[in-house]
């Protein structure tokens, strides 16, 4: 056993406003410069839709991620080796049309116009070329399924629903949506790093957080092709790639993300998951259908003494291991079993979990009215709209049983708080579906706790950094005390 | 896996400092953004080198009851966007001014070298005041030092005063909560020199004219984590997650704690999402889904069950128990006026018997007088005004009959009207009969008239329906499915779950809705029919109950204090406050493109439902239940030194003058005569607002009738057929202001039309206050940094002006005057007792007797030298007490304390006054003197209420009686505002506010016309615009709406229902030109089409499209999608006509404009009525709203785009 620290994430859709508040704090602060302007580290899509970059999902377009060969996994597209090859061009990468081409506008024009004889306008201009343009694409172009017909019907997680599944979903009295906000995994198994040519990706030992080396990038973008997230960017400007970095300044000292930080929705939980990196190469390249289950089995119980002595005697700090115990993540992940991985059937073992989201319960069209009733209080799991499999394609490799378990735990939580605070549904309404995910009730008030009430520090559960220690290695810790902030600023070397 | 390699070399990560170098920054400051958005969300500016360079949410807020989720974190992606504008180039950074004007104004100057005479010669110069004005928009802006800029402005405020009189200088500044004294900056200022403000609220149409109503109430509704404390919500006409996003948590977690959520919506939107169930009512129909909901509970859960906890509720907090006469009208029986207890012998000689009304006693059967009237308000006597089971005039103990049921004399038969399909039905309804001096009279109880209007059928004959099933019968199941499309089994379902959860709950019922409702035509009946079902299962005052209404930062807290420094009547009162909504509809001319209301609005015929809008004003205005400035059609001043030559040598002697004058028809109202010269208001201020765009409905007709510039209307006008009283002017006035100010941080719409542009500080670089009605804080907004560049804020932008005007007035005006103030029948006093019936002086039908039947007049003296002066030091007044919505208290002991801060103490005419020359100084006060900010304020207000209501509620302030609060409090960390009686929710240990709890559990009463909250509207006005009892009425047609009268559809158009949502990109216009906004949208604000509707025209997505009818045209890209019904399209409000707004090919190539270009005001005028209980006008209160949901649109394709 090599456990090792890292610290994961869950977002829980079913509270997702999809307001965005995440991906312009991130902005704000990390992306709003020359040559980041189309980097949403932080972003959110709309499902169905195709997100962004448009179709990143599907890998048959942009080989990202692993596959399975054999007993073993190898990247699907850019390895180091591939690579190489393909240097001058690498036909798996997104270009400019797949993200936006971004833009701004003549403001300027407001003061400056001369009198006229008719009013003066700020066009849209092109932040590349200067020149004016009609927008086509942006970063959220589907937006609250903006475009239904050229992006929400093209969703590649659709593929496999049959013809009048996928013509449901979009008849307006059937039909639903959801947001998916995404930012880096921080992967166990992270094809950036394996993809990379210059070593310059590297997943740090204390938290697991992916970085990429800003003084050792050599733009060589196969983190680009290889990441089948989409998360790892090309700067143009400074010739580097870069990625969300889970604000590790913030988190160095206490503080959560700024997108999680940011979250109105208070839909994300940040927190430490203990795992085993001897098990990582086995389980990215289980069967498909075992994916998901054996990627919870690589995370450890936090309070199991063994767990607790191998941690320790790998050099995890005490902290650490008292913030893993207390951690939201290892609640929503493993205890519970309500959070699953994004695509785990990109192998990359990511490390940001999702609580998938209850839908409103279907209606039916008859001679042309319009009818939304339900046999129980909230109506079955199997009546909400978006199909089972349809969410199956985005969280668990196509297994619509791990979904719809999910969904009836937190139905059956939903119906036991009814129970405990209003206390009008038949007993047999609340038992059944209890009964049937083993749900008891200290359970299913825990739950409740975590979704309804969580303060900021039951969210984010965030371990201390002992900076001091990564300091002593090369330094005085006294004298960093004085010396800290003195030095020039100097902009990254371009490139090569 | 050997390709994961742990660095330990501790020098490969030292670059990890480039990211640490940027998180890096050197302070943090607490601030707020002051925008209408309702927010109040409290934010940490990051400061690093001196610049703000970001923004992140406080996390500090005070945890309420443990039970509630906290508020943390607050703020949008709006909000958090704010620092963009900061150092953009859309950021105004010096004053600028109209080329055309500065060189008009310059080579006047320089010929007589005075400022006043050079704005003279332009202004009496047509040809140059004609040239500037139609230079507005059209660029040509130029740089000019602040004096220059303030010279212009102070010679333009001097001239109109003395040539029209101060009444001709107004200002728009809307929802001063969230950012108060920048609000009050302007309006002090206008109030000293005798202007007007114009109201926002009814404006904008946020106003829910039920609420007044039914409860006598502006709004009052919960904050939003009471929302949790729910376990049914109902949401309809508000898109949580789009417009309320830092408070849809609460939404979402009470649905993992047992809540019900149903979600009303045409398009499956934001909030659809969080919906247990979806139901696409059709557009605007709500009103019908919930009469059939009231059906099912009236039937189920009144009549066959008599569910315990509704029917004790119904008895006591409603007027449900109310005796109401039923009268013979042309043969038929109806309902009439409810009966006065002065009539009955019984009661025949108590005070203000025409204001009291009656119950029966279950007991005796006899006929009681409860407590709590407006009568028991206002009839000088303390201690009765209350909701006890008590006979206020007698003191004996009673229990209300709810129903004469089992207890008539006879059974009549009534008749009641179906608007929906135009059926008339007679109706079996028990009666008593009651002896008074003018013979029987039959009356019946509101309960009872209610079970008949709503068609249950409890055996008394008639045209009731027999079933659910019946469609053609109001207002079953089955009948509303004709208008909603929603079928009848979900609203027996919904009407179900909605009564047991209330029943277990004890209340814990709630509607939230907003803006998608409350803009029809027909909001105020939409409103009452949901309000029905809450208040028919005791929804109303309880936590987790109530209506809650969110549209608009209505909510200004400390609104005692607040109001005084605002209007300037810690010096003279009192103010000119205005209902925008008639103002516009009459000044910007819309009343001259606008049909006969009867003839779109749904009304029975009748003398009164069938005058035009117009000439409604003019009647409203003439009887004092509206206020109209420009008053008359000659200069106030003017009028009182004819007074005085004619004799007047007493206030009084002049007010009988005019009086005299008004009733010979020798002097006008302005509003008979708006389109003369003398009539048009003259100089207008905009600040915190887009007085030309976001809140200009008619746009284009602003475009004309006050810029004189461009505009894109087609409109004809037809009201010269239909308006009797307001004179027709063949000629339609051009260009009615001399000049337009604007203070503003950003180059939008209203900027780019102004004459003058001030740079204005932002929400980083100012001090100011901020309070919501989402939330129970008071916000501090700080500077993190200096205003940047030249601006300034807002309260030192007015103070210079007042500064520059007070110079010139020292050798232009130096000695005092006197105005005189037109003031409508006030709210909240005895003109609630005023008329209980409706009588024109003008027609002879009664005397001119101000305050009684006309409106008030009130002589001010006005010295202009002095208002500077006034405008930086808080005036005496104060120490005649304070106070809001009826309530006051002393506080002279607070007043003399503040001069005892010897920092903070300005001299005048040796007389010490608190200073409030600094913006801190003046937060500082409205703190000190609120009784919501000071605890022995809120406790001596509560003795107040405890005198009048002979209630205990002292206790409600006991433990805050030692807190005070100070800008630099807020400052530290979010402050929880305290109990008062200024507010009817309760806040005690941390319980979160939830509207009318105070009245519910303390049994204060409403401020309406029986104390209790109102089934019936029993006003003259309302019983002939058959709105006197709850009803739903159609949407009016697009084919006598008359918006698509010279706009015709040819080939490739076609007509669609155009929606104007709040929207996700932007709080009306602000945030939505900013880059981030922009990028993470489309770029402009596209309009929504259905796949269906589209396809039709031929339209693909992002395909650019014009949307435009009579009034205007805006130009856009299609955003086609699948979540939206045919016939309906979206464009949220709201864009600008500031970006990427392409000429328009249907309107002659010219620039096209934004949403409000194609909307224009319709008035519903049985919201005019006044001087009659809560009927009666206030600020922001009472009066008609700005709707602008009925609109249609043709939308087309365009083939080329030009810019």
């Amino acid at each position: 056993m090599d456990i090792r620290s890292q610290i994961a994430m869950v977002f829980h859709l079913d509270k997702c406003i999809g307001c965005h508040t995440c991906s312009i704090a991130c902005k704000n602060i990390w992306t709003d410069r020359k040559g980041a302007e189309y980097m949403w580290w932080n972003n959110v899509e709309t499902k169905p839709g195709t997100g962004y970059p448009s179709k990143w999902e599907d890998q048959d377009i942009y080989k990202g991620g692993w596959e399975k060969k054999g007993g073993s996994i190898k990247l699907k597209g850019a390895g180091k080796f591939k690579g190489l090859k393909n240097m001058f061009h690498n036909p798996n990468m997104p270009v400019l049309d797949d993200y936006y081409e971004p833009w701004t506008y003549q403001y300027e024009h407001l003061f400056e116009a001369e009198e006229g004889d008719d009013q003066p306008v700020a066009r849209p201009v092109s932040l590349i070329t200067g020149e004016p343009i009609t927008p086509k694409a942006g970063p959220n172009w589907d937006d609250d399924l903006g475009g239904s017909q050229e992006y929400a019907r093209k969703d590649v997680n659709s593929r496999n629903l049959s013809a009048a599944e996928q013509e449901a979903m979009f008849q307006l009295e059937r039909m639903s949506f959801h947001y998916l906000p995404r930012i880096c995994n921080h992967c166990l198994n992270p094809a950036c790093v394996a993809a990379c040519p210059s070593g310059a990706i590297y997943k740090r030992g204390e938290d697991g957080i992916v970085l990429i080396n800003q003084k050792k990038c050599r733009a060589w973008r196969m983190c680009v092709t290889a990441c089948p997230y989409k998360k790892s960017y090309y700067n143009w400007n400074t010739g580097k790639s870069e990625k969300c970095l889970l604000c590790y300044p913030r988190v160095e000292s206490g503080q959560a993300p700024a997108c999680m930080h940011s979250c109105v929705g208070r839909i994300r939980y940040l927190g430490v998951l203990l795992y085993d990196a001897d098990k990582i190469e086995a389980v990215a390249s289980c069967n498909e259908s075992d994916l998901v289950q054996k990627q919870l089995d690589i995370y450890l119980d936090p309070n199991d003494p063994m767990v607790i002595k191998m941690a320790r005697a790998n050099g995890i700090p005490e902290s650490t291991l008292t913030s893993a115990q207390k951690s939201p993540v290892y609640k929503f992940v493993k205890k519970w079993g309500l959070a699953l991985p994004l695509h785990p059937e990109f192998r990359t073992l990511p490390n940001l979990f999702y609580v998938p989201p209850l839908l409103p319960t279907m209606a039916f069209v008859e001679n042309g009215t319009y009818e939304t009733t339900s046999e129980s209080f909230w109506g079955a799991i199997e009546k909400s709209r978006l199909p089972m499999k349809y969410l199956a394609n985005l969280f668990s490799a196509g297994n619509e049983k791990t979904i719809e378990t999910v969904l009836k735990k937190l139905m059956a939580v939903r119906l036991h708080r009814r129970n405990e605070t209003v206390g009008d549904l038949p007993e047999k309404e609340v038992s059944d579906p209890m009964g049937e995910v083993k749900m008891d009730k200290e359970t299913a008030d825990a739950i409740f706790r975590l979704t309804s009430l969580p303060l900021f520090d039951d969210r984010f559960v965030i371990p201390a950094a002992h900076r001091e220690e990564a300091m002593e290695m090369l330094e005085s810790t006294a004298d960093v005390k004085g010396n800290t902030g003195f030095g020039f600023k100097e902009p990254p070397e371009r490139g090569m | 896996m050997s390709w994961i390699k742990d660095l330990i070399s501790p020098k490969t990560r030292q670059w990890e400092e480039f990211y640490r170098n940027r998180w890096q920054h050197d302070k943090v400051v607490r601030s707020t953004h002051g925008v209408n958005c309702t927010g109040g969300c409290s934010w940490n500016i990051h400061v690093k080198d001196g610049i703000v360079v970001w923004e992140t949410q406080a996390l500090d807020y005070p945890l309420l009851e443990k039970s509630l989720p906290p508020y943390e974190p607050r703020g949008c992606q709006r909000g958090i966007s704010f620092s963009w504008y900061l150092y953009s180039p859309i950021r105004v950074k010096y004053p600028m001014i109209r080329g055309a004007l500065i060189d008009a104004f310059n080579e006047e100057k320089a010929k007589t070298g005075d400022a006043l005479k050079a704005w003279e010669n332009i202004q009496t110069n047509p040809e140059v005041r004609a040239r500037y004005q139609r230079a507005r928009g059209k660029g040509g802006f130029r740089r000019v030092s602040w004096d220059d800029a303030k010279e212009i402005i102070a010679a333009s405020n001097i001239y109109t005063t003395k040539k029209y009189g101060p009444d001709r200088l107004v200002g728009f500044s809307p929802i001063p909560a969230m950012s108060m004294l920048s609000y009050a900056a302007g309006s002090r200022f206008l109030q000293l020199m005798g202007g007007v403000n114009l109201s926002f609220y009814d404006w904008y149409c946020d106003l829910p004219n039920s609420f007044p109503e039914i409860w006598g109430e502006q709004t009052d509704v919960a904050e939003s984590a009471d929302w949790y404390n729910s376990k049914f919500i109902a949401c309809m006409g508000a898109n949580l997650g789009m417009t309320r996003t830092p408070d849809v948590h609460f939404f979402s977690e009470s649905r993992h704690n047992g809540t019900k959520t149903v979600v009303f919506s045409p398009d499956f939107n934001m909030v659809a999402k969080y919906a247990d169930k979806w139901v696409p009512v059709h557009a605007g129909q709500d009103g019908a889904f919930w009469m059939a909901v009231v059906h099912v509970i009236l039937k189920e859960y009144h009549y066959e069950k008599q569910t315990p906890y509704f029917i004790d509720y119904t008895k006591r907090y409603t007027d449900s128990p109310f005796l109401v006469e039923v009268n013979e009208e042309d043969g038929k029986l109806v309902p009439g006026r409810m009966l006065r207890a002065g009539k009955v012998k019984k009661y025949k000689d108590i005070e203000k018997g025409d204001w009291k009304f009656l119950n029966i006693d279950a007991e005796s059967g006899d006929l009681v007088c409860p407590g709590g009237s407006s009568g028991h308000r206002w009839d000088g006597k303390d201690g009765n005004w209350n909701m006890k089971f008590e006979d206020a005039e007698t003191g004996k103990p009673y229990d209300p009959v709810l129903t004469l049921l089992d207890n008539n004399d006879e059974v009549l038969q009534v008749e009641f009207v179906e608007y929906g399909q135009n059926k008339f039905a007679q109706r079996g309804v028990p009666v008593k009969h009651i002896k008074t001096a003018d013979g029987t009279l039959k009356v019946t109880t509101v309960y009872d008239l209610m079970m008949a209007q709503y068609g249950i059928d409890r055996g008394l004959g008639g045209d009731y329906p027999a079933s659910y099933e019946e469609k053609d019968a109001a207002y079953t199941p089955a009948w509303q499915e004709i208008f909603t499309g929603i079928g009848p089994e979900t609203v027996m379902q919904f009407a179900r779950e909605w009564s047991r959860t209330a029943e277990t709950t004890n209340g814990k019922c709630s509607i939230i809705i907003g803006a998608g409702i409350n803009h029809w035509y027909h909001n105020n009946l939409i409103y009452r029919a949901g309000t029905m079902a809450l208040m028919l299962t005791g929804c109303i005052g309880v936590n987790g109950g109530g209506m809650n209404h969110y549209v608009g930062q209505e909510k200004l807290a400390p609104s005692d204090s607040w109001g005084a420094i605002m209007s300037g009547k810690d010096w003279q009162a009192p103010p000119r406050l205005q209902q925008t909504p008639i103002w516009h509809y009459i000044n910007s001319d819309q009343w001259r493109y606008d049909g006969n209301q009867a003839d779109y609005n749904t009304v029975p015929k009748n003398d009164f439902s069938g005058m035009h809008s117009a000439d409604m004003v003019a009647k409203a205005v003439r009887n004092g239940w509206m206020p109209f400035y420009p008053q008359y059609n000659k200069n106030n001043l003017e009028i009182v030194k004819d007074a005085e030559k004619a004799g007047a040598s007493s206030d009084e002697d002049i007010k009988k003058y005019v009086v005299e004058k008004l009733k010979s028809k020798e002097l006008l109202h302005a509003v008979v005569e708006p389109d003369e010269e003398i009539s048009f208001p003259r100089v207008w201020y905009i600040w915190r607002g887009n007085a030309l765009m976001s809140s200009a409905k008619g746009h284009e007709f602003f475009m004309n009738h006050y810029l004189g510039t461009h505009h894109n209307s087609v409109a004809d006008e037809v009201a010269d057929q239909f308006v009797k009283d307001v004179k027709w002017r063949s000629e339609s006035p051009k260009g009615k202001m001399d000049l337009i100010v604007n203070l503003n941080f950003r180059m939008d719409t209203s900027a780019l039309y102004s004459d003058i542009v001030l740079p204005a500080a932002s929400w980083y670089e100012k001090t100011d206050l901020n309070s919501t009605d989402m939330h129970s804080f008071i916000h501090p907004l700080s500077a993190a940094i200096d205003p940047v560049w030249e601006s300034k804020s807002d309260w030192v932008i007015f103070r210079e002006i007042a500064k520059a005007t007070s110079e010139l007035a020292k050798t232009h005006f130096a000695k005092p005057v006197k105005d005189i103030v037109n003031v409508p029948i006030a709210h909240d006093s005895a003109g609630e007792v005023a008329q209980s019936e409706i009588k024109d002086w003008s027609k002879g039908e009664c005397e001119p007797i101000p305050g009684k039947t006309m409106h008030n007049i009130v002589v001010v003296e006005r010295d202009y030298t002095k208002v500077y002066d006034k405008f930086i030091r808080l005036g005496p007044n104060i120490k005649n007490g304070l106070g809001a919505h009826g309530n006051s208290y002393q506080c002279t002991d607070f007043y003399e304390q503040m001069l005892d801060d010897r920092n903070h103490v300005s001299k005048l005419d040796g007389k010490e006054y608190p200073s409030i020359y600094e913006d801190e100084e003046a937060a500082n006060a409205v703190l000190h003197l609120s009784s919501l900010t000071n605890g022995e304020l809120a406790h001596r207000a509560y003795k107040v209420a405890e005198k009048k209501t002979g209630l205990t509620l002292c206790d409600l302030s006991e433990g805050n009686k030692n807190v005070r609060m100070n800008y630099k409090d807020l400052q530290t960390k979010p402050h929880r505002y305290l109990n008062s009686p200024v507010w009817s929710g309760l806040l005690t240990d941390g319980r979160a506010y939830s509207a009318y709890t105070y009245n519910v559990e303390r049994l204060v009463p409403w401020r309406t016309l029986t104390g209790r909250q109102h089934f019936y509207l029993d006003h003259e006005g309302y019983i002939k615009f058959g709105e006197h009892l709850p009803t739903y009425k159609p949407s009016p047609k697009p084919e006598v709406y008359g918006e698509l009268r010279t706009s015709v559809a040819t080939g490739k158009a076609k007509m669609l229902n155009v929606l104007t949502p709040h929207g996700k990109w932007h709080i009306h216009s602000t945030y939505g030109d900013t880059l981030r906004m922009l990028t993470l949208s489309r770029g402009m604000e596209p309009c929504w089409l259905s796949e269906e509707d589209a396809a039709e025209l031929g339209i693909k997505d992002n395909d650019w499209v014009e949307v435009f009818n009579d009034n205007g045209v805006y130009c856009t890209r299609a955003c086609v999608s699948a979540r939206i019904p045919k016939g309906i399209c979206i464009v949220y409000h709201s864009p600008e006509r500031t970006y990427s707004i392409p000429k328009s090919q249907v309107r002659g190539n010219r620039r096209a404009g934004g949403h409000n270009s194609f909307t224009r005001i319709h008035l519903k005028p049985n919201l005019m009525v006044g001087g009659y209980g809560q009927f009666t006008y206030h600020f922001n209160y009472w009066g008609p709203v700005g709707v602008n949901r009925d609109t249609h649109v043709l939308i087309q394709k365009m083939d080329k785009v030009e810019f």
